[in-house]
């Protein structure tokens, strides 16, 4: 081929390219609605670079005074937003449709600046362990990248190390869970699943005693959720392939049937139900992974296990907020005219979740494994009000989701006050006779036990009521049968811890419980005044809930 | 004004009962003169409605809404008429008196202080009971005095006799109440109120006709469920078991309340609720049925009992039977019924100061065959008792007399068989009150000193309870002024207020409007009624002298015929109790214990054991390789995404 007929093919490719080239519009962004993310975004990238610049022993104080002024403006900008109607009238989605801000993002964005603002404090926490070399220490290892048990990790000990990466770290995930179920368009949703989970799966790995735990559980998680994601985001290639789009407002309407124009790329594909089907169960499938729902619960017990406490407390409550925040947008605003298909798939979830939950539970002896049964049986009975397919059913799960979030950071700040010589003492047999020892803690813990167990003027009853009550109206009366027998099971546990607490002889050699620092106090002081109030006086919290409870379109 | 009436000695009780040891001191007269102050506001209050024609003399104090339920109101109102008034006049009276007469008997007390508290808050409650304008406040009241009754029942609670006692008045009256709350539930369900008008008017008006009727049946239940209720507060057969034990509580508690006021309360209901009774003839033949049966009953049980107050408490029961029976018979027999009720009140609460000082005298010791021959001694307590046992028997002239003849007239005057029947019954008893009450007088104030040479106590005499841990031979002696002057007053009332009550049938006619009266057409002519009655009271009289005041008392009880062994033992009452209600009860429950243990706990302890495998052989799903949770993860979302798939094919 001659040179000229090369440059032919050239000249005739870009002949269109000749003509103006239509100009590229820059995508409006809504900063003022998107405020609170960007904070917490930019709060944590100025986290990195205190990491950097900032001398080693004024690390701690910088970052811990940015994570927390970031959360709490964040919460002040969530609060400004809702105040002026975007969570009701206002309500609209920005960033050119890939974030929604309406009643339940910001709802579930404010319980999670505030779970997040409790959290900080638990990972701030520095006086429960002893001062090793004249440091003050915290829950995280000296140094991540020494191998557990050699010389680096000792010199890195003496040197009085501290890993302050976990504040930025903390503010990514956070960030991440709050545009997770403000997504709505499916890749935004991935991007989020992916910034709130690897900082998740690194803090699993930064505990600073029982290293060699922590970092299985942190492979564990790491293994199993980069398996979800690959399914979720098969998944969402289905949808787009059947949708055309990835816009969830979009794919409602071709759902619905009343998109009728086909993209010709896709004109071979779109439509198709199967598509359809496969695709939504594969994301649904995604985010109950990350709810810890049954048959993919399996992750949940030896993580919540292998993690710092502080980091455990704030995966157990943030993440359960974000994902059930996002499922719900799933169902209510994606797939509302698919749900003759995925209730019954999703109800037979439930119920199985909410057994083996309660039931597994029962025989479980360490503290942390036996949180992480009761979460799954928790998101067994979040997943009936999520079923209930009416607006009782959003509000109530948000509802619910506010009073867990708090009850479960609260107690496992209080799992990290219980300590013998080879740090947090988790094993129940430890934990018999607190109640003599310690009577305050044990009674807060006790609170928070019998919040779980949904006992009447707690905020697990008001909770709990809320969402069977929606399940039942929303016709899924035999599944909250299921729910009221799992908690009975799940009660049988509770009360056996607090047996265990008050009812038997301390031993000899049990653990002590640590004096905290104001910052744990504040944070199990937060979440036990957080649990009465919702479950003394609920109804202004639940009116608040059914005010946020509507999804933009 | 009606409220302070009620106010007044429930400030005394709150006041007694908080105020702790420093109102020791003065805690009697504290209560004592709240008693009066209340005493005084009924004078008051009483003279105002005198004041009022006789048809304007219903005054209703709303005070507050107590439960204002769309469709269930119930007010906070009292009621004051007729009726009622003679209650509290009664009630503040006699209690008036009774608080004086406490300060003296209860002197050497520790806890004289809250006996008051005690006494107070059993008159306000008993206020409450029949100033009440509805059937749930009543109730309130109704309970009330059950449980001052119970308190003071079991005030000397370092005696288990008292105890027991208290506990065994309790529940008795435990059945009654349960009558009591079923009847005001059935009133709700059949008149949507509580309130006496509305409820009595529309009784009446379904009975005349004029609005839409309610079924006799309904009203025959409302009847004998408020029969039940008054059976139980006015210790009528079957439910009087309790009253005898109830005199292990001190005198004072004895005359106020289980002679004069509360065992009346059962009375007052009835008569209260007289347009139910007149509505449903056959719960007003039980009635009269009742009655009948407790006034024989309770006059053969006084017959035998060597315990002074237990004779008296016979006595009561027999009483109230009487009144209870001439409750039954309906318009003839309320005003007679509530005119026995108060006569009654005086010369009773003076038999058992009487008694009180008696026993004051004597050790505490309570058993008559140790008494005799007090005459000399207590000569004030002699005479007033002895007015007293006049008035009781019917002697022409006093008290008992005039309101006792009305009810053996009106009982004649029910007509036909009935009548018949019921007026020789009332005859009878008459007769057999005379033997009893002769009884207790010529072994108490007659005879040879007994008391002087007594034998070591007899293991096998039943009724002799050992003497109160005195010992030794006793000097009896009057009573301090404050015990004799209650006792005098209420003596005068025991005398003239049968005369006063019943010349003219100024009683009868002062309760007309609320009660309704109709003379009765007796057989045979009143005159002759009187003379039957005055002539059984004279052998009844003549009988109990020639075995007791002929004849030495002997110390121990002789063993005695068959009824008199049976009258000792209560008639076997608390037998038949035992074996049929305690004996019933206990197999039942260790039946219901049995089935407990074996099938409901075997489910239970079975479901936890099967939740327990289950979990353990679950939980070795999770062992802890990531591979695993992946297949796990991998299966379920393909049976999820099967399903989904499924769902849509079917």
């Amino acid at each position: 081929m001659s040179a000229s007929a090369v440059h032919g093919l050239w000249t005739d490719l870009a002949a269109p390219a000749a003509e103006p080239i239509a100009r590229i519009q820059a995508p409006t962004i809504e900063y003022a609605q998107l405020s609170p993310v960007l904070i917490v975004i930019g709060a944590a990238v100025l986290g990195i670079l205190v990491e950097a610049f900032v001398p080693r022993r004024g690390r701690y104080h910088a970052q811990l005074f940015v994570s927390g002024v970031a959360l709490a403006a964040g919460f002040a900008a969530v609060v400004a937003l809702a105040v002026s109607g975007y969570a009701t009238t206002g309500a609209g989605v920005a960033a050119e449709g890939a974030v929604a801000v309406d009643g339940p993002a910001l709802f579930l964005q404010g319980v999670i600046l505030l779970v997040g603002l409790v959290a900080l404090f638990t990972f701030a926490e520095r006086r429960l362990d002893p001062a090793t070399h004249g440091n003050p220490v915290d829950s995280f290892a000296a140094q991540a990248a020494s191998v557990p048990g050699s010389d680096s990790e000792k010199a890195a000990v003496k040197a009085g190390f501290t890993t302050t990466e976990v504040f930025p770290l903390l503010l990514f995930a956070v960030g991440g869970m709050m545009v997770f179920p403000a997504a709505n368009d499916l890749l935004t949703l991935f991007i989020a699943l992916e910034v709130f989970s690897l900082p998740l799966y690194l803090l699993c790995a930064l505990a600073r005693r029982k290293r060699l735990l922590s970092q299985e559980a942190a492979v564990k998680y790491f293994l199993l959720g980069a398996f979800a994601s690959a399914f979720t985001l098969f998944g969402i290639a289905l949808l787009y392939g059947y949708a055309g789009s990835v816009n969830y407002g979009r794919i409602a309407q071709v759902v619905e049937g009343t998109v009728q124009e086909v993209s010709p790329a896709l004109a071979g594909t779109m439509g198709n139900d199967v598509l359809l089907l496969i695709g939504a169960a594969l994301v649904t499938m995604g985010l109950l992974f990350k709810v810890g729902a049954v048959p993919f619960h399996m992750w949940t017990p030896d993580v919540y296990q292998g993690a710092p406490t502080p980091v455990t407390g704030f995966m157990a409550s943030a993440t359960k907020v974000a994902a059930f925040g996002a499922l719900l947008r799933l169902l209510y605003v994606v797939l509302p005219g698919l749900r003759w298909d995925w209730r019954p798939v999703m109800w037979a979830v439930a119920a199985v979740t909410m057994v083996i939950g309660a039931i597994v539970a029962i025989t479980q002896t360490d503290i942390k494994r036996l949180l992480a049964y009761s979460s799954i049986a928790h998101a067994g009975f979040i997943l009936a009000g999520v079923i209930a397919t009416r607006p009782e059913g959003i509000s109530s799960v948000l509802f619910y989701l506010a009073a867990y979030s708090f009850v479960t950071v609260g107690a496992f700040a209080v799992v990290t006050l219980v300590r013998d010589a080879g740090g947090e003492a988790t094993h129940l047999s430890k934990w018999a006779g607190l109640g003599r020892r310690s009577p305050l803690v044990a009674a807060v813990f006790a609170v928070f036990l019998l919040a779980f167990a949904g006992i009447p003027l707690t905020s697990g009853f008001a909770g709990k009521f809320a969402v069977f009550k929606a399940a039942a109206e929303g016709g899924a009366a035999p599944l909250v049968v299921v729910g009221v027998l799992s908690s009975a099971v799940a009660a049988f546990f509770y009360i056996r811890v607090i047996v265990l607490m008050f009812f038997s002889e301390p031993k000899p050699e049990g653990p002590t419980v640590a004096v905290p620092s104001p910052l744990t106090t504040t944070a199990i002081a937060v979440g036990a005044a957080v649990t009465v109030v919702l479950g003394v006086a609920p109804q202004y919290f639940l009116d608040l809930a059914n005010s946020a409870g509507v999804f933009v379109r | 004004m009606i409220a302070l009436l009620i106010a007044a000695p429930l400030l005394g009780a709150a006041v007694l009962l908080c105020g702790g040891r420093r109102l020791d001191k003065a805690g009697h007269w504290i209560g004592t003169a709240l008693a009066f102050v209340s005493f005084g506001l009924g004078a008051v209050l009483f003279a105002g409605l005198l004041g009022r024609g006789a048809e304007d003399r219903t005054l209703v104090q709303h005070l507050y809404s107590w439960v204002p339920v769309e469709g269930f109101q119930a007010d906070v109102a009292f009621r004051l008429d007729q009726l009622s008034i003679t209650f509290v006049l009664l009630i503040t009276g006699v209690g008036s008196l009774i608080h004086v007469y406490s300060i003296g008997y209860m002197e050497h007390d520790e806890r004289r202080r809250r006996f008051f508290g005690y006494l107070n808050l059993f008159l306000a409650a008993m206020l409450i009971l029949v100033l009440a304008d509805n059937y749930l406040l009543l109730y309130l009241g109704w309970e009330g005095v059950g449980l001052a009754s119970y308190l003071l029942i079991g005030f000397w609670q370092h005696k288990p006799s008292a105890a027991t006692a208290a506990k065994k008045a309790f529940l008795v009256n435990r059945v009654g109440d349960m009558g009591l709350s079923i009847a005001v539930m059935l009133m709700f369900t059949t008149f949507g109120t509580f309130a006496f008008t509305p409820v009595l008017d529309s009784v009446g008006a379904a009975t005349s006709g004029a609005a839409a009727p309610v079924g006799e049946g309904t009203l025959t239940a409302i009847a004998l469920m408020l029969l039940l209720a008054a059976c139980g507060k006015s210790a009528q057969v079957p439910l009087q078991s309790w009253l005898g034990d109830a005199m292990e509580g001190p005198t004072p508690v004895s005359a106020l309340i289980h002679a004069a006021t509360m065992v009346t309360a059962g009375v007052y209901l009835i008569v209260r609720s007289g347009a139910i009774f007149d509505a449903a003839p056959d719960a007003q033949l039980v009635v009269t049925v009742v009655g009948a049966v407790t006034l024989i009953f309770g006059a053969i049980v006084g017959c035998a009992k060597d315990d002074i107050k237990k004779a008296l408490a016979g006595s009561t029961m027999s009483q109230i039977g009487y009144m209870v029976l001439a409750a039954g018979l309906g318009p003839i027999g309320y005003a007679v019924a509530i005119m026995h009720l108060v006569t009654h009140g005086f010369f009773k609460a003076g038999l058992f100061l009487g008694a009180g000082s008696v026993m004051h005298g004597m050790n505490d010791e309570v058993d008559m065959r140790k008494y005799g021959g007090l005459r000399k001694y207590m000569p004030v307590t002699f005479v007033t008792f002895g007015l007293g046992y006049l008035a009781i028997i019917g002697f022409p002239g006093l008290s008992g007399f005039f309101s006792k003849d009305l009810i053996i007239e009106a009982a004649f005057a029910k007509g036909g068989v009935q009548g018949w029947i019921l007026g020789t019954v009332t005859l009878v008893g008459a007769g057999i009150t005379a033997y009893y009450m002769t009884r207790v007088m010529l072994m108490t104030f007659f005879g040879e000193e007994r008391w002087r040479n007594l034998p070591a106590a007899s293991p096998d005499a039943p009724d002799v309870e050992p003497a109160a841990g005195h010992g030794g031979v006793p000097h009896p002696h009057e009573s301090p002024k404050v015990m004799t002057v209650p006792m005098i007053v209420l003596a005068f009332g025991s005398v003239f207020a049968g005369a006063f009550f019943g010349i003219g049938e100024r009683f009868v006619h002062w309760l007309e409007p609320v009660t309704s009266f109709e003379h009765g057409h007796p057989p045979v002519s009143a005159l002759t009624v009187t003379a039957a009655t005055v002539t059984v009271m004279a052998i009844g009289v003549g009988l109990a002298w020639l075995h007791y005041g002929r004849r030495p008392v002997p110390v121990v009880a002789p063993r005695g015929s068959l009824l008199t062994r049976a009258a000792r033992r209560d008639l076997y009452q608390d037998d038949f109790n035992h074996v049929v209600l305690v004996r019933g009860g206990e197999h039942l429950t260790r039946s219901l214990v049995y089935v407990d243990h074996t099938l409901v706990d075997g489910v239970v302890n079975g479901t936890a054991a099967g939740v327990g495998g289950l979990s353990s052989r679950m939980r070795r799903l999770q062992n802890g390789f990531a591979r695993s949770y992946a297949v796990s993860m991998f299966g379920g979302t393909a049976v999820l995404v099967a399903a989904t798939l499924l769902m849509r094919a079917v």
